[in-house]
């Protein structure tokens, strides 16, 4: 995503769409082999505001992408409710957008026809499809790379074009589950950069799951704090940096004073 | 396949020519044993312009891409179930599995009373040796639909259907097909052995035929090269059409 200097026009009139997100008392639990519950949620409250960045940090099984995907309607939780903009959710919907830790492209289809594939479901005709597909593969810098299949794209470009699927149908919610968690540090440093860069120009709520104390204060303007298993909220810490920020941001004595903070309230459980 | 490839192929089979040409010097069987190659080839090509083979050939083709297209029909539709429900797979296994273990040779007569019409009793049989390894090959596949996929597809609100039709069968598709490369050669077999059962026309008629009341044996050995020839062909035929549907991965 090297930086474009015009937006394209869609993502421009999406700006300032944010969607708001809501949970409440959220507890999931799994069954386990021996016939036992296994609790992976306990009463998780959350409250992200329109166009906010909420990162979500925790150790090992604190039940980060388990909250993901009850946010993102793939999960019914045992008790408790997600809404968005006061609608709850109890399956998938088209207002929120979700990027798994894998790409998970269509091996079959080209770039292109992944990044069209939620258009296709939702029943768009072919040339609305073309058009839009066009403006979201420049939009996430994949030009000259459509009619590419997957396996021949990095890893970053494979992502991106994931991102790029997840943004198809414009939705005021995204969600990512450790999205650059594949790629090396430098790459990953750039990718986050870039997806700032999506977002003020989208305009989306992001809610991203991450490993990385680093990461989670570069990209947000909050950061929850999850405890190990069953995930808890224990801590809500604003990140009191400037927008729009850079990889110079990150040398910022206010990082530091945030991460030591984070990391104080990952504890002991915390592995990172 | 291009020239250079094509040179080990050719290779091999003028060995096989060689080889089978000096057994029959060697051994010194009478050509109504083992007739020589050239013998086989003259034979063959004069069958094939005399139009002695070319109406059994068809009635042949006819059975065999008649009795793939519902046998192989059948079995992805099954598969599919099979696949998905497990209570489907508990109650049908065993009875597919039985199907398969009885020989189709000692089916043939019993479908030949059923359906004495000709073509209808050579379609089942044809059907019945084929849906196996097909119907095996669909449920592996779509056993191994990358569940990441499928909760994708889940993500995206995407109908049954369109889980069936976007994200189930592309991924099964690479073993759906190297069922059918199996099956399409085994539909041959089963089209020989229901001629045999009782038949007007057809190869496998052909060959008791040049066999018996002709006493013709390069001609019988003409018609097996047709044989070979045919379950060649079709192999070749759903490699080529596998080539052109998964070859981009």
């Amino acid at each position: 995503m090297t930086v474009a200097t015009s937006a394209p026009p869609l993502a421009a009139a999406s700006a300032s769409r944010g969607g708001r997100v809501t949970a409440h008392d959220v507890a999931v639990s799994f069954g386990r082999p021996d016939g036992g519950r296994l609790a992976a949620l306990d009463g998780v409250d959350l409250e992200i505001g329109p166009g906010e960045v909420v990162a979500l940090i925790g150790p090992n099984g604190s039940g980060k992408s388990t909250l993901l995907r009850v946010v993102a309607g793939l999960l019914r939780p045992d008790r408790g409710t997600v809404e968005l903009d006061g609608r709850p959710i109890t399956e998938p919907d088209p207002g929120i957008g979700l990027v798994f830790q894998e790409p998970r492209l269509l091996p079959w289809r080209s770039v292109a026809s992944n990044v069209g594939y939620p258009l296709e479901l939702a029943g768009w005709p072919a040339g609305r499809r073309a058009a839009r597909v066009g403006e979201l593969i420049g939009l996430v810098g994949l030009e000259g790379a459509a009619e590419l299949r997957p396996r021949e794209l990095s890893g970053g470009m494979r992502q991106r074009a994931a991102i790029a699927r997840a943004l198809a149908l414009e939705p005021s919610v995204l969600l990512l589950d450790e999205p650059f968690s594949a790629l090396d540090a430098l790459t990953r440093e750039r990718f986050n950069v870039e997806l700032l860069d999506l977002w003020a120009r989208t305009g989306t709520t992001i809610l991203v799951v991450t490993h990385s104390i680093p990461e989670a204060v570069f990209l947000a303007d909050r950061v929850t704090v999850l405890s190990p298993r069953p995930g808890r909220v224990v801590a809500d810490i604003d990140v009191d940096l400037l927008r729009p920020r850079s990889l110079e941001t990150l040398d910022e004595a206010t990082v530091s004073v945030t991460a030591r903070e984070i990391r104080r309230h990952l504890g002991r459980g915390g592995d990172e | 396949m291009n020239a250079r490839s094509a040179v080990p192929v050719v290779l091999a089979l003028v060995v096989f020519v060689a080889a089978w040409k000096i057994v029959t010097i060697v051994s010194g069987f009478p050509p109504y044993i083992l007739p020589p190659p050239e013998q086989v080839a003259t034979r063959f090509v004069q069958a094939w312009a005399d139009g002695i083979i070319t109406p059994h050939a068809v009635a042949t083709v006819r059975e065999v891409v008649a009795g793939f297209a519902v046998g192989a029909g059948l079995a992805v539709a099954v598969g599919y179930v099979l696949a998905r429900s497990r209570l489907a797979e508990r109650v049908l296994s065993p009875y597919l599995v039985a199907a398969q273990a009885t020989p189709i040779l000692a089916l043939a007569p019993l479908l030949a009373l059923w359906f004495p019409d000709g073509l209808t009793g050579k379609i089942v049989i044809c059907a019945l040796i084929v849906f196996f390894p097909v119907a095996v090959a669909t449920m592996v596949g779509i056993r191994s639909v990358d569940t990441g996929l499928l909760e994708l597809g889940r993500s995206l609100r995407a109908t049954p259907r369109q889980i069936f039709l976007t994200l189930e069968i592309p991924a099964a598709l690479p073993s759906i097909l190297g069922g059918m490369r199996v099956g399409v050669t085994l539909a041959v077999i089963g089209a020989i052995v229901g001629e045999w059962a009782g038949a007007e026309r057809g190869l496998g008629v052909l060959v008791n035929l040049a066999r018996g009341s002709l006493f013709d044996i390069p001609l019988m050995f003409a018609t097996l090269l047709t044989i070979a020839l045919l379950g060649v062909a079709l192999y070749v035929l759903v490699v080529l059409v596998e080539r052109r549907l998964v070859g981009a991965r």
